[in-house]
This record gives C-alpha cells, sequence and structure tokens, in this order.
C-alpha cells in the first residue's frame, strides 16, 4: 500500500501560473497602459517653457518635449529589461547593470573613446560603451560560471566590488589625462539635453526588445544551467552570448545617450515579481511597462523639485532605487529560511 | 537528559515544528529519522542552541538553554552541523586543539595537549594532524570535524548527519567510532541519521519525526517494525532479522 | 596509515614519545622561523623607506637651520601614513575574518559615501570658505563620530532579531552608499569648476592633506582599538570559524561580531577622515599577509598585516615621490594595484 504523498497545494500553485500567462490583457494591465499614457501626457507637459502661451511653442514641443518623453520610455523599457535578462542568466534577483560593473565597463568605454578621438561623435561613443559593457558582463557571467557560490547575496556584493575595480581603473586614466570632470558629469544620467538629432539611436531599443520577447524562454533555461540548457537542446554558449549582446546594447546605448540610471533594472522586475509571482515570459510586458512609468515619474519630479532647475534624473533614480532595493532587501530576508 | 518541554519553530504559516516533548535519557546513542522536512535538523539546532525557540523550553542536564550561559553550555555540549567552511585554513590539530577553547580560552596547556592527542589518535588521524583540512579526504576531514567536538569533552554530543557524503566503509567507520565514544567515554550522542539501518545498528534509541511531531520514541525493537516505519515514512516498509539485528527493506 | 586498513575504532593509545605534539599556531617550526624572518625584514624595509622618506633628498642640507622644519612636515605625512596602515591592515584583517570571506572589505559599508556626502555637502551648503575652515578638531571628531553612528545603528538593527545575516548588513552598507554617492555626486556636479577641485583634493586619499592637528586625538584612538583588537585576538580565531562553531565552543558568536565591527568602523572612521577614502588598499594588505602568515592565529596575523602595510605605504610614496616625481598619483595607483589583485583573486577562486 503506497500513500498518495503527491502535495495538494503545488497541483494549485501551477494550475495559477498557467492561468496567468494565458490571459495578458487583464483589466489591471489596460490600468496600467492608460496610467502610462497619462504619465506620458503629463511628461509631455511638464517643463519651464511655456509651450501654450508662446509663439514657437509647438515647434519646441516637438524638438525637444516630444523626443525626451519618447526617450524616457525608451530608456525606462530598456534598463528594466536589461535587469530582467540580467536575473534571467544568473538565476539571481540581486543582479542589474549596476551590481555587476557593465555601467562602469561602459563608462571605462566612453573614455577610451574620449582617449582616441578628439571629438567623438554619438555613434563613436557608443560604440565604445556597448563594446565594453559586453565584455565587463560577458566577465561578470563567466566568473559566475566558474566560482561555486555559497549565497547569492554575494553575488551583486562582488559584482560592485568589480564595478568599483573599474571606476578605479577610469580614474586612474581620468586623472593621468585630466578628464575626472568628465567622467564625473558621465556618471549622472539626465534627460534635459534631449532633442531631435541626440536621441534617435534609442529606437535600436525596440528592436532589443522584440527580440527579448523571442528569447526570454531559452534565456530563463539558460539561466538553469548549462548541464540542464543543454539537455533541453538550446545551445547554452549562443543563448549566453546573444543575451549579454542585448544588455549590452541596451545598457550601452543608454550610457551614452543619457548617462548613468542606477537600480531601474533591479527595482522594477523584482516589484514586478512581487506582484505577479515568478512567470517570467508574462511579465515581460509589465516589466517594460513599470520601467516607463518609474522612469517618466522620476523624470517628471526632476523637473518640478527645483524649477525652474533641473535634478538629473539618476540622482532620483539612485535615491529611490536605494531606498527600494534595501526594503526588497529586508522583505526577502524576512521570508528567506535560512536554516532548516 | 535532554528534556524539551511545548517547544514550537514555525517559519511560515505552513511550515512549523511542534508542540515537541521528550526526553532524551543520558548516555548513549540516540538517533533522529524520519522524512526530508520532518524538523530533525531543527530539533537537533534547537537543542544546540543554534536556532532560537518560538516557545517552549530545552533544558540539558538541567541547564534551561536559552538562559544558560553559553561558555557554561559549552563544557556540557556541543553540535556538529553537516556543512562546515571557514576561509581560514586549519591543520587537523589546530581544529581538534579548538574544541579545548571552553576550558583554555585559546591558551592550550599540556593537559589540553594530551587530550587533543588522545582524541587524533583515537579518531586514527595521527598521521594526518599536521595536514591542513583542504588537503584531506572528506572521510578524513569529517573524522578531523569529530575529533573537536570530542575535544570538547562533553557530555552531550549532537551531530546533523555525520555520514552526509561518506561512503559506505567510511560510514561505518564513523559509527563505530561514535558508538564507540558513547559506550566507552561515556558520552551522550544524538545524532540526525537518514539511513534507518545505520540507526538500527548502532543506536541505543530511536527518535522517529513526521510533520514536525515527534511520531515514535523508544528502543530500536520498539521503532524497527514495519506498521510505525510504513506509516512514519508514507512507503512500504517491511523488517527482516538479519545478523547484526533488523534491517528495514524497501 | 591508511583510511582502509581498520573499521573498528583503535583503543586509545599513548601518545608518540617521538616528537612533542602541540596545536601550535604555526604547522611546523620551520614555518614560524619563516613568519619571524619575513616580520622583521618587512618592518627593516618599512624603517628603511620611513628614514629615506624623512632625509632622502632634502633640498637643504643638514647643517641648515631649516632642515629640522623640513623633516618635521615630512613626519606629518610619515604619521599619517602610519595611522592609515594600522587601521586599515587591522580593520580589514577583522573584518574578512568576522564576516568568514577574504574578499570583501570594510570600506564596502559606506564609509566613503558618507565621508564625502560630509564633505560636499559642507562645500555645496556653506560655501568654499567654510569648506576651507571645516578642518579643526571639532570637525574630525564630528566626521568619525557621526560615521561611528551610523555604523551602530546600522549594525545593532540588521544584526540582532532572528534575520539577522551579515551579507544583508553589507548589500545594506553597498547600496546605502550609492544611495549617499549618488546625493552628493549630484551636488558636485552643481559646484563651480574651482570649488570642484578643492574638493576633489579632499575626496582623493592623500597623507600629504592630513592634518596634524589631528594626530592629538586620532593616535591615542588608534593606540587603544589597536590593543583592544590585539587582546581580542583569541576570540577573533573562534569567531573566524562561523557562527554555528563558534556558538558550540561557547563564544557568544553576535556579540563577538558587534564588538568587533564597533572597533573596525572607528578605524575605518579615522583612516577615512585622516587620509580620505581607500577602497582596496586594505584588500591588497590582507591578501598578502594570508600569504605571507601561514596561519590562522590573529595574534600573528596582525603584526604581519601592519608591516605589510607599512611597507607598501611608505615604500610607494618614497618611490613615487623620489623615482617616478609623481607625488599626486601614489594612493590612486596603491588602489589601481589593489583593485587588479581583486580582480586575480576572484577570478581564481573556487568559490565565493
Amino acid at each position: 500500500m503506497v500513500k498518495n504523498v503527491m502535495p495538494q497545494t503545488a497541483g494549485f500553485e501551477s494550475i495559477q501560473t498557467r492561468h496567468h500567462s494565458n490571459k495578458l490583457w487583464t483589466w489591471p494591465f489596460i490600468a496600467a497602459i492608460i496610467a502610462i499614457i497619462a504619465l506620458g501626457v503629463i511628461s509631455l507637459f511638464t517643463g519651464v517653457y511655456d509651450i501654450k502661451g508662446q509663439a514657437d511653442g509647438k515647434e519646441m514641443f516637438f524638438t525637444t518635449r516630444v523626443p525626451r518623453t519618447l526617450s524616457l520610455m525608451l530608456t525606462g523599457a530598456a534598463m528594466a529589461m536589461a535587469g530582467l535578462v540580467m536575473q534571467l542568466v544568473t538565476q539571481n534577483r540581486l543582479v542589474e547593470p549596476t551590481t555587476t560593473g557593465t555601467i562602469e565597463w561602459s563608462g571605462l568605454g566612453l573614455l577610451f573613446v574620449y582617449l582616441i578621438f578628439p571629438a567623438p561623435s554619438l555613434l563613436l561613443r557608443m560604440t565604445g560603451a556597448i563594446l565594453f559593457s559586453f565584455i565587463g558582463t560577458m566577465l561578470f557571467f563567466l566568473l559566475l560560471r566558474r566560482v561555486k557560490l555559497r549565497s547569492s547575496l554575494i553575488v551583486p556584493i562582488i559584482g560592485m566590488m568589480l564595478g568599483a575595480v573599474i571606476s578605479a581603473i577610469s580614474t586612474f586614466i581620468g586623472l593621468l589625462f585630466q578628464m575626472t570632470q568628465n567622467i564625473e558629469s558621465w556618471y549622472i544620467g539626465s534627460f534635459s539635453n534631449i532633442q531631435i538629432g541626440r536621441y534617435e539611436y534609442l529606437w535600436i531599443i525596440v528592436l532589443v526588445t522584440v527580440l527579448i520577447f523571442i528569447c526570454a524562454d531559452r534565456l530563463t533555461l539558460a539561466g538553469l544551467g548549462q548541464d540542464v540548457a543543454t539537455s533541453l537542446g538550446v545551445n547554452y554558449n549562443r543563448i549566453i552570448f546573444i543575451g549579454t549582446a542585448l544588455i549590452s546594447l541596451a545598457v550601452g546605448i543608454v550610457a551614452a545617450v543619457i548617462g548613468n540610471l542606477p537600480f531601474l533594472g533591479l527595482i522594477v522586475p523584482n516589484i514586478v515579481s512581487m506582484f505577479r509571482g515568478d512567470d517570467l515570459r508574462s511579465n515581460l510586458p509589465w516589466v517594460c511597462l513599470l520601467g516607463m512609468g518609474t522612469i517618466m515619474a522620476c523624470d517628471i519630479l526632476s523637473r518640478v523639485l527645483i524649477m525652474p532647475f533641473e535634478i538629473p534624473v539618476s540622482l532620483i533614480l539612485g535615491t529611490v532605487g536605494s531606498v527600494v532595493f534595501i526594503l526588497i532587501l529586508l522583505k526577502q530576508r524576512r521570508s528567506k529560511r535560512t536554516t532548516r | 537528559m535532554i528534556q524539551i518541554e511545548n517547544v514550537k519553530k514555525s517559519y511560515t504559516d505552513e511550515v512549523a515544528i511542534g508542540p515537541l516533548n521528550i526526553e532524551i535519557p543520558k548516555a548513549g546513542l540516540t538517533s533522529l529519522i524520519g522524512p526530508n522536512g520532518a524538523g530533525k535538523s531543527t530539533t537537533l539546532l534547537m537543542i544546540g542552541r543554534l536556532l532560537d525557540l518560538d516557545a517552549g523550553q530545552i533544558t540539558v542536564a538541567n541547564m534551561d538553554i536559552a538562559t544558560s550561559k553559553s561558555k557554561d553550555l559549552a563544557k556540557i555540549l556541543t553540535i556538529l552541523r553537516q556543512e562546515n567552511h571557514f576561509v581560514t585554513r586549519l591543520t587537523v590539530r589546530q581544529l581538534a586543539g579548538f574544541g579545548r577553547f571552553p576550558y583554555s580560552k585559546g591558551r592550550l596547556t599540556q593537559a589540553d595537549e594530551d587530550i587533543i592527542s588522545k582524541y587524533i589518535d583515537f579518531l586514527d588521524l595521527t598521521a594526518l594532524e599536521n595536514r591542513y583540512l583542504d588537503e584531506l579526504s572528506g572521510g578524513q576531514r569529517q573524522r578531523a570535524y569529530v575529533a573537536m567536538v570530542l575535544c570538547q569533552e562533553t557530555e552531550y554530543v549532537l551531530l546533523d548527519e555525520p555520514l552526509n557524503n561518506l561512503d559506505v566503509a567510511r560510514s561505518v567507520q564513523m559509527m563505530e567510532h561514535l558508538k564507540y565514544a558513547a559506550t566507552e567515554f561515556g558520552r551522550t550522542i544524538l545524532t540526525v541519521l537518514h539511513d534507518i539501518n545505520f540507526a538500527a545498528k548502532y543506536s541505543d534509541r530511536i527518535c522517529a519525526m513526521k510533520h514536525g511531531q515527534i511520531a515514535a520514541f523508544g528502543t530500536v525493537e520498539e521503532i524497527m517494525k514495519p506498521d510505525i516505519l510504513t506509516d512514519i515514512f508514507e512507503t512500504k516498509i517491511e523488517i527482516l532479522q538479519g545478523p547484526y539485528g533488523p534491517i528495514a527493506v524497501y | 596509515m591508511s583510511e582502509f586498513t581498520q573499521s573498528n575504532p583503535s583503543p586509545v593509545r599513548a601518545s608518540l614519545p617521538r616528537k612533542r605534539r602541540a596545536a601550535s599556531a604555526f604547522r611546523t617550526p620551520k614555518e614560524a622561523k619563516h613568519y619571524w624572518i619575513l616580520l622583521v625584514t618587512l618592518l627593516l624595509l618599512g624603517l628603511l623607506s620611513t628614514y629615506g622618506l624623512l632625509v632622502y633628498n632634502n633640498p637643504v642640507p643638514v647643517t641648515s637651520p631649516s632642515f629640522v622644519p623640513v623633516v618635521e612636515r615630512r613626519m606629518v605625512a610619515i604619521v599619517a601614513m602610519l595611522i592609515a596602515a594600522v587601521c586599515q591592515s587591522l580593520a580589514t584583517v577583522s573584518f574578512q575574518s568576522i564576516t568568514n570571506n577574504r574578499i570583501i572589505t570594510p570600506s564596502l559599508l559606506g564609509f566613503e559615501a558618507l565621508y564625502s556626502t560630509i564633505h560636499t555637502s559642507t562645500i555645496f551648503f556653506l560655501g568654499a570658505a567654510a569648506f576651507v575652515n571645516f578642518s579643526g578638531v571639532d570637525s574630525f571628531l564630528y566626521q568619525v563620530a557621526a560615521m561611528v553612528l551610523m555604523c551602530l545603528i546600522l549594525y545593532g538593527w540588521l544584526l540582532s532579531g532572528k534575520y539577522g545575516n551579515l551579507q544583508i548588513l553589507l548589500l545594506i552598507g553597498i547600496i546605502m552608499g550609492t544611495g549617499l554617492g549618488s546625493v552628493s555626486a549630484f551636488m558636485r556636479r552643481l559646484l563651480a569648476p574651482s570649488e570642484f577641485d578643492l574638493l576633489q583634493t579632499r575626496l582623493f586619499a592623500s597623507v600629504n592633506n592630513a592634518d596634524a592637528a589631528y594626530f592629538p586625538i586620532a593616535i591615542p584612538i588608534v593606540v587603544v582599538v589597536a590593543f583592544l583588537l590585539l587582546a581580542h585576538a583569541r576570540r577573533l580565531n573562534l569567531l573566524a570559524m562561523g557562527k554555528e562553531v563558534s556558538t558550540s565552543l561557547g563564544s557568544r558568536h553576535k556579540a563577538g561580531v558587534i564588538y568587533t565591527l564597533v572597533l573596525v568602523s572607528i578605524l575605518m572612521a579615522i583612516s577615512t577622515a585622516l587620509v580620505g577614502p581607500l577602497t582596496f588598499y586594505g584588500f591588497l594588505v590582507a591578501t598578502l599577509t594570508y600569504q605571507a602568515a601561514q596561519t590562522y592565529d590573529h595574534r600573528y596575523v596582525f603584526p604581519m598585516a601592519f608591516a605589510i602595510a607599512f611597507v607598501i605605504i611608505t615604500g610607494a610614496y618614497f618611490i613615487m615621490n623620489h623615482v617616478f616625481h609623481a607625488q599626486g598619483v601614489v594612493s590612486i595607483i596603491i588602489e589601481l594595484v589593489g583593485g587588479i589583485l581583486f580582480l586575480i583573486v576572484v577570478l581564481r577562486r573556487g568559490s565565493l
């Protein structure tokens, strides 16, 4: 006589997740889209320049406001997705471009471009940033594959120390060639300079987003490790390469056009999975939307807090992001069983 | 004697342990068995004061583990977990020497050194005593940890899955050593074991746990019954009489 | 004797009489001898470069009346180096022992961010004049107190309760550092270039902007804390074995960890306030120390760590001052070397 030891709850949960993934166009999602559109409209009409009153208001509206709002949306989606992909590949919730050194690598890339070319074009700077973030991210993934981890918390700690090494190198080079204030101002991301002609490269992000949607399942498999992925018929090295390339594209473009945007890739996917559970594929649209919403909200704040001046949005993200990050950590610490 | 009264520990709403009530008598080897997640290790950790209780009381040799001083407890009670990794490089002898810390506070006397030698010899580690732990095989390292725990010369020794990652020969060797320590050195050993037959062969008593509760407690003969084991592990188990005592077959 | 020979426990035998058996700090007398030779050599090297820094290439001859003032001015830098060496070496080794992790450093706990926030907000809110004035004994004590207080609150809160966890503490320290960093980075960006340069010189660790007026407070505190850590060495040996083993051996682990962290934070605060932020110097020192001192025992690890820290900092300054004539970048180079060593160690490690 063998008793049925199958726990009841497991079956129930799996039905729940299946239910999630089938329905995307639920009422909350439509409400979220409406909220994003509303934020976009507010973003369009926030600013010092009086668009309705001035004669050239309409022109200004299309040369600065529309590009700004568009680039906010694209950037928000890009950084949030980059974070999500990194979390998928590493199977670690606390990983994102700031906690892996990717951002510092792209800064180093920019610095090198400035060193080699006297007045580099945006395309050159972008290429440098993308290339170096690719190297840095690849290095980090390789490192994670090589070492045995005792705790998932150690990953962001090591990642941020790696970032510190890279910025020590940048500081050294910067000091040698007297470019430290250049680096300083780069590390602060801001949308205040965005206008027609300066943001168009961000459209590449749409392509990146589509590719991430297509690859999502394979990236999840890759996150389970080389052995599992291979036995399920996925070319592990290729998918890791593609994932890293997608991350570096997103991070590098944003780094060159906007600057450093800390923690966006961490807080957005974590908040989404807090509310919706861990079905990553169906979370993707939510991550995009929430990424857009978060950065638009922060940018609107950055424009109104000390009007008529602007606070760089990275400051607000850095402050809000670190608070949210700490809250996520504390929540995780409470729900997690350390010993059994 | 280890007395556990109304002890409770809850992790989440679904996972809770207790209330536990049990008295484990002094001397001999007692094994904790049960399916995964039954709460064996948790119970052991709570007795070893590595995990706080949510409710209830545990006394070891009439000392309340929650209120007694940790350094006093260290002279009557020791606990060894299944995995120990520290970054400092220690030799076998240095590790065993730490077992004398409750007495010497790090200043080893000749008497301490003699005790260390005694247990290192007992566990067949004499030739290895100046080797670093990371140079040893898994079985040798496990014996080195046991040497440290024995050097502490406590009446009560708690071991969390001491046979983890050991092959059959190494497991037999370890259990022989523990049995010897219990009978010849008069220690009370409480150990979590996964293999019912190891528990049956070497234990004086078996305590079986299931769903965070104590399902059965008694001598080997009392516990090694088909109906009791079948119920505890929710798997059909028969008992055969082997040359060294009862054997569970599943 | 091989593992296979017997499965029955052997009866307890008398100890082998051939050689004295003892669990000493060193595995063999030879290793002990190596330790002492190395320690003495390093200290001598340190003294040599100290002497060199004091008198080598002195622009005025010994007979000149201005010889002594020049040496005195150089003496300030030497004392600052000594303090930095003591603070960073002891703090990093202790910190790595209690966290049971040899690749993280106490600089992760956000001291630097707090330090640069204090300074940046001074120049930002009060202006350049106030910033230049913000260098008295009071301001020093205020900075150190602020940093230690923050750590006490953080440790007390995070390590207490049933979810106490050192790694969470670390991570929160880093994140708070990043948060504060973004606040001060923003303020820095609004500074005029002249103010920025003024701030820049103070934010880069340098013994050259160490203020001798701090010494009468800093030196006694460092000496007392260093002494407390040395007295704490045997306890640290135990704490380094992790929570479970040390608890089982009768040590109150949490109390020991918090005590150590407080001492570490005092040292780090003083070092940061005196010579500015250093991230990888401590890492460099600690990593070399573990290679040089083949022992677990902190009573021997501490002196070696100090000797290495002392040699590195004085040697680097001597070489950079007198061989390459590049005085300003010494600490940045130490940081760079430490950072690269960190990369190498992390890549070579099997587990983290």
